[in-house]
């Protein structure tokens, strides 16, 4: 037997409101994570130095 | 067949309760307990502080060097709203808010702020610096526990001090930028610092009721009308040279000071319209003057930092005057 098709409960659409906001905000923070971590890694590395590396000690 | 049955029952009862608006909120809710009108002010006066700093950051770390002082703004927004939802439950300005609305608990409020406050301060940190972040941490420490918790329902002064935690903004964009503080972003901190009473007394003036009801003892209920007129008047004159010296410094010039100079006249005038008014007059005409003083300071706040923010960018173009 197929299910009668109902409008969704006002209560449901708050909640998919933010479940969907909390979705987007997480992505976001992943991809601004991602992208300082870019920032910071290139701009070590043009310093000539990769990163997490210390400057070689002169024999 | 009965068990399901009382299920489905006790199903249909909680979706009605939730339809109610008990304790089930939406996104928007969250978002409005963060205070998204002063989390406007606070990404506003940062950016120019860091924008104005005379070292740079790349773009993506300045984005979340404002995007991280303004989640920290927001932390301090819903943790005083869960403090404070006894007394916004009594004024009327504040009824709506999520937590007296009873769309968000006061627990989910403090996990919210706590959270918030947490992340943005260590995000901070890792973005640009921990001199920054250690700033942001004192804000939200300040405009929570110094002002929310003991000065808002203890002292007239309450404003004065309490403005602090709004004039840090600016100070954390330039620390950000530079790690270290220089008197550009000091003035701009006692600029917003002298600016916030003369706008929370004009404030306090036409919402008379509502301070009173809820017990705070905001200068209006404490000391009367005449004298928070008096305040208001006195901290446009002390503001006045405040504005103007800020001109003076590396942020400055020609364009800022001739705004400032308008604006502070302007300001100025107006406080001096309220002083010269008395109670019957006003309420009279329902406050226009007041309201007027109130609308005008944001203008002001909003034209001397957008005065600095043209400057920054005509030093930019080489015109740098001093």
């Amino acid at each position: 037997m197929v299910a009668p098709i109902r409008p969704d409960h006002e209560l449901h659409q708050r909640r998919r409101s933010r479940n969907m906001g909390l979705g987007a905000v997480l992505l976001a923070f992943a991809i601004l994570i991602f992208g300082l971590t870019v920032v910071k890694v290139s701009r070590q590395t043009a310093d000539g130095q990769p990163p997490g590396m210390t400057a070689p000690v002169s024999p | 067949m009965i068990a399901t049955v009382k299920a489905t029952m006790t199903d249909a009862r909680s979706l009605d309760d939730g339809a109610m608006g008990e304790h089930d909120a939406g996104f928007g809710d969250f978002v409005q307990l963060l205070k998204p009108r002063v989390m406007s002010l606070v990404v506003f006066t940062a950016l120019v502080g860091l924008l104005a700093a005379p070292m740079s950051l790349h773009p993506l770390e300045s984005f979340a060097a404002i995007l991280f002082i303004a989640l920290g703004g927001g932390a301090s927004g819903a943790l005083n709203m869960w403090y404070d939802a006894d007394i916004d439950r009594i004024m009327r300005r504040t009824q709506s808010r999520p937590i007296p609305a009873g769309r968000i608990t006061g627990g989910e409020a403090a996990g919210l702020g706590l959270g918030l406050g947490l992340i943005s301060c260590l995000m901070l940190g890792l973005a640009t610096n921990f001199a920054a972040a250690g700033l942001l941490a004192f804000t939200i420490f300040f405009y929570v526990v110094i002002y929310t918790m003991w000065l808002k329902r203890w002292t007239p002064q309450n404003i004065v001090i309490g403005g602090a935690a709004g004039a840090f903004p600016p100070v954390i964009g330039w620390m950000a930028a530079t790690g270290t503080i220089a008197w550009p972003p000091v003035l701009m901190f006692a600029l917003i610092f002298l600016w916030t009473p003369p706008h929370f007394w004009a404030l306090a003036l036409f919402m008379k009721d509502d301070y009173s009801r809820a017990g705070v003892p905001m200068l209006t209920v404490t000391h009367g009308r005449r004298v928070t007129r008096r305040h208001i008047l006195a901290y446009t004159l002390i503001l006045a040279p405040v504005a103007l010296a800020l001109g003076l410094t590396s942020v400055g010039g020609p364009v800022y000071l001739a705004v400032a100079v308008v604006l502070n006249a302007l300001f100025i005038l107006g406080g001096l319209r309220l002083w010269r008014r008395d109670e019957e007059v006003a309420v009279a005409d329902n406050y226009v003057a007041e309201r007027r003083f109130f609308r005008f300071s944001l203008l002001y706040l909003f034209g001397h930092f957008a005065a600095i923010l043209a400057e920054t960018v005509l030093h930019g173009m080489g015109w740098a005057a001093w």
